[in-house]
């Protein structure tokens, strides 16, 4: 059970991650992308998913018994080679549905002081 | 101009998943859970056997986007998760990506995706924004 104490609270991850060519490609690779010199849309989540895993794993969340619920990117710009990122996560909502506890948590990621993108992802508990 | 208009069909996209692809996509993204390699694991806590991530899917969706936008014009991309692609053993399974335009305002279009798997809906309200050229 998250601590509801815990909503709305932003948590900065303390090292920025510099984003590789190499890390962009093979994300690319992967999906079959062709262009290899920007990030896929959804290649943010290798970053954030660490991050938003370490903050509700430390909030009390069972994390072997989440699932995915949804997604969400909003993109200010395509990721590039070269960027150095900082990510803060904000655990935006946590509700109770028929046991099962629903937690949405907010990544931004900055480069400098210039939002990239913000990213929404929603965590299922099953109960 | 445009070649998009709203309530334009979008051809359908096939792409191929199978074990390999999973292996690929965990060490790209860094997600290694065992749910997404190994069967064992899958079926111990009641799959029916291993399972594609569901940032997977959608990644491969993000690449029907970029195949008809271009990836630096996709602007917004939000999915559900709504049926696992289940991936048995040496097996191909085929995701199929199909799209149509909705409201076009100041250069943006609204793309809707519908993704399938052997027939069931596995994305739920899966959609894009993306600019137009």
């Amino acid at each position: 059970m998250l601590n509801p104490d815990l909503v709305g609270r932003t948590f900065t991850s303390a090292d920025s991650v510099t984003v590789t060519k190499e890390a962009i490609q093979k994300f690319a690779e992967v999906l079959g992308e062709t262009n290899l010199d920007i990030a896929p849309p959804t290649f943010s989540i290798s970053i954030t998913l660490e991050q938003s895993q370490s903050l509700l794993q430390d909030s009390g969340l069972d994390w072997t018994r989440v699932v995915h619920g949804e997604q969400r990117f909003e993109l200010k710009r395509p990721i590039i080679a070269g960027d150095v990122l900082t990510c803060s996560s904000t655990i935006e909502s946590a509700r109770n549905v028929a046991g099962n506890e629903i937690v949405t948590v907010r990544s931004d990621l900055h480069d400098n002081s210039n939002l990239v993108l913000s990213t929404w992802s929603t965590l299922v508990v099953r109960a | 101009m445009s070649k998009f208009v709203t309530g334009q069909e979008l051809p359908a996209q096939t792409f191929t998943i199978n074990r390999t692809l999973l292996k690929n996509y965990a060490n790209a993204s860094g997600d290694q859970n065992p749910i997404h390699q190994d069967e064992a694991f899958a079926k111990s806590v009641g799959l029916p056997d291993v399972i594609a991530h569901g940032m997977l899917t959608m990644g491969l969706a993000g690449k029907f986007l970029s195949n008809i936008s271009g990836a630096e014009n996709v602007l917004e991309f939000s999915a559900k998760f709504i049926k696992p692609v289940v991936v048995p053993a040496n097996t191909d399974v085929f995701l199929i990506v199909s799209g149509k335009v909705g409201e076009i305002v100041d250069g943006l279009a609204k793309i809707e995706l519908l993704a399938m798997c052997n027939e069931v809906k596995v994305l739920g309200v899966a959609k894009g924004v993306i600019k137009l050229k």
